[in-house]
């Protein structure tokens, strides 16, 4: 009997194994055919163990860098990547994440389903780095395996739920109907834009797409060309700054610096496209299975998807957007050198993708002006968020990289806080205050709608 | 026939076009099509007979081969529109 028991502990601590039974839940209920089912539970199954692959690339790639920046500069340099952080979290928190991104999902149906948020979650790769996320924050916290389940996963469906209710009425204005949300985990960072579009903008703001802008860049929207050369630019900066003589003898075994930094920056945009091959992989049968239920049970509810369907509405505030927030993130970087404190690195796809979403935003409410000022103020809270989010996110703050985008900070501040304050009855707390304020059937919307 | 959708990550966008092609397709009658999707750099001519792109990087995937372009990802008329006619094309339908 106890070797069952055992056995069944074993099967559930491996999060391959959890993850592909998930789908197989999934496959199942919704009836698929045996040779569907066989395939996609195969297949989640050797995604998660393409993203645990892809997570020793980064890591030979990610350590050599730190090392340099800290012998450079003398502080710590992180580069904020989502699916960089993910890969070395799962490692730990593989079963935790993959449990709290499934019941997360159903709290998300939930409270769609009973209160007047109707927004469904349907991007699937940054529900499952919240879950991560989330997984992180509540171990930190002091929550035991269950609670911490549990806690995680109310808390992500919250967060699934709220993150594109905060964007909607800025989406509504840019797409002129209120029956698509977007579902990107940088909503804050969006919806300030808006706002700081529409102080700036004045009366009749000229939209961006009334210039005339060079093309030519477009090889910054395939991103693995764009991580490999800014982490090209980087690894060169540091590489120099730390010198010849300390890398070659300590880091490179000989090889030239240069060489040595040259194949490592690949190595980087060689871990993001291997994990995001396995994030791919696991991704393909529980999204399709979580849009199948949620539609059936949930009348009226809302998609909010990925962040690139807002990209098409203003092609030229989407380049304007990623210089201005890069901009913004250069700004913040030499702010926090001549502070002296752990320096965030702008890293190129999240300021690509968030920049660029929030240069479309502001070019709503204030054109031209709002592009550039909200998505410049967009740059600089993602890079300031991180600075607060690292030292809640315990041994994983110090792994030269974390999460990037905006929403990722604030809730990860916003529990990790709550847990310093007053331990783990705090954040439940929370928790029911939430969900009880979500309850509350308001009405003034409806009008709108 | 395989009908591959393609963004610029290859995660959440590409991955809606698929499923929305699906639905349109089931809608249509249309039996014996493999939709998948994939990150603009993955994509290559020969991995699918149609590409479905969006706009914005429509000019990054024009190598491919036979390439839809979709002006507006959300809309579901238009979609449904280009896969008809791609279909009609083909004699799916």
């Amino acid at each position: 009997m106890n070797g069952v028991l055992t056995t069944l502990v074993d099967i559930l601590s491996q999060p391959a194994i959890l993850v592909a039974m998930i789908a197989l839940i999934g496959l199942i209920a919704q009836r698929k055919n045996l040779s569907d089912t066989m395939k996609g539970t195969t297949k989640t199954f050797v995604g998660f163990l393409v993203i645990a692959a892809g997570a020793g690339i980064l890591e030979v790639s990610l350590i050599p860098f730190g090392t340099m920046f800290q012998e450079a500069f003398n502080v710590a340099g992180v580069v904020p990547n989502n699916e960089a952080i993910v890969a070395l979290a799962l490692n730990e928190y593989g079963s935790s994440t993959a449990l709290i991104m499934f019941f997360g999902m159903i709290v998300n149906v939930i409270i769609a389903r009973f209160t007047r948020f109707k927004y469904i979650f349907l991007t699937g790769h940054h529900a499952l780095y919240m879950a991560c996320m989330l997984a992180v924050i509540m171990a930190v916290a002091g929550f035991t395996t269950i609670p911490q389940i549990a806690a995680g996963a109310i808390a992500l469906g919250i967060i699934m739920t709220l993150s594109p209710a905060i964007v909607q009425p800025f989406m509504r204005k840019l797409t002129g109907n209120d029956n698509v949300a977007l579902g990107h985990f940088s909503a804050v960072g969006y919806a300030l834009s808006g706002l700081v579009g529409k102080a700036v903008g004045g009366k009749e703001p000229t939209s961006t797409e009334e210039i005339n802008f060079p093309k030519g860049l477009g090889f910054l929207r395939d991103s693995t060309v764009s991580i490999a050369l800014t982490m090209v630019v980087m690894y060169f900066v540091v590489a120099i700054a730390a010198g010849p003589t300390f890398i070659e003898a300590e880091l490179s075994d000989g090889t030239n610096f240069l060489v040595f930094s040259l194949i490592q920056a690949g190595n980087f945009a060689a871990g993001v496209f291997v994990i995001l091959a396995g994030v791919r992989l696991v991704l393909a049968e529980i999204v399709p299975a979580f849009k199948g239920i949620s539609t059936k049970l949930v009348p009226n509810a809302k998609p909010a998807l990925d962040v690139p369907i807002v990209f098409t509405f203003a092609p030229n505030a989407v380049l304007i957007g990623f210089f201005s927030s890069f901009a913004g993130g250069l700004f913040s970087m030499i702010f926090m050198a001549l502070a002296g404190s752990t320096i965030i690195l702008p890293g190129v796809v999240p300021h690509f993708f968030t920049g660029a979403a929030a240069g479309v935003f502001g070019n709503a409410t204030g054109g031209v002006k709002g592009a550039v000022a909200g998505s410049f103020v967009n740059g600089i809270i993602i890079s300031f968020l991180p600075v607060f989010l690292l030292p809640v996110l315990g041994d994983l703050g110090f792994a030269n990289t974390t999460f990037s985008d905006a929403d990722f900070g604030v809730s990860g501040i916003f529990f990790g806080s709550l847990a310093n304050f007053a331990g783990p009855i705090a954040i439940v707390i929370s928790l029911i205050v939430i969900l009880v304020l979500m309850a509350i059937p308001f009405k003034k919307k409806e009008k709108t709608a | 026939m395989k009908i591959l959708a393609v963004c610029s990550s290859g995660l959440g966008t590409s991955f809606m076009v698929e499923m929305n092609i699906n639905q349109v397709l089931g809608e249509l009658g249309v039996t014996g099509v493999e939709v998948s999707h994939s990150d603009l750099s993955s994509a290559s001519p020969g991995d699918a007979d149609v590409y479905f792109l969006a706009k914005d990087i429509a000019e990054g995937g024009a190598h491919l081969g036979e390439v839809i372009v979709l002006d507006n990802i959300i809309d579901m008329d238009e979609l449904r529109e280009k896969v008809r006619k791609m279909a009609e094309e083909r004699d799916l339908i």
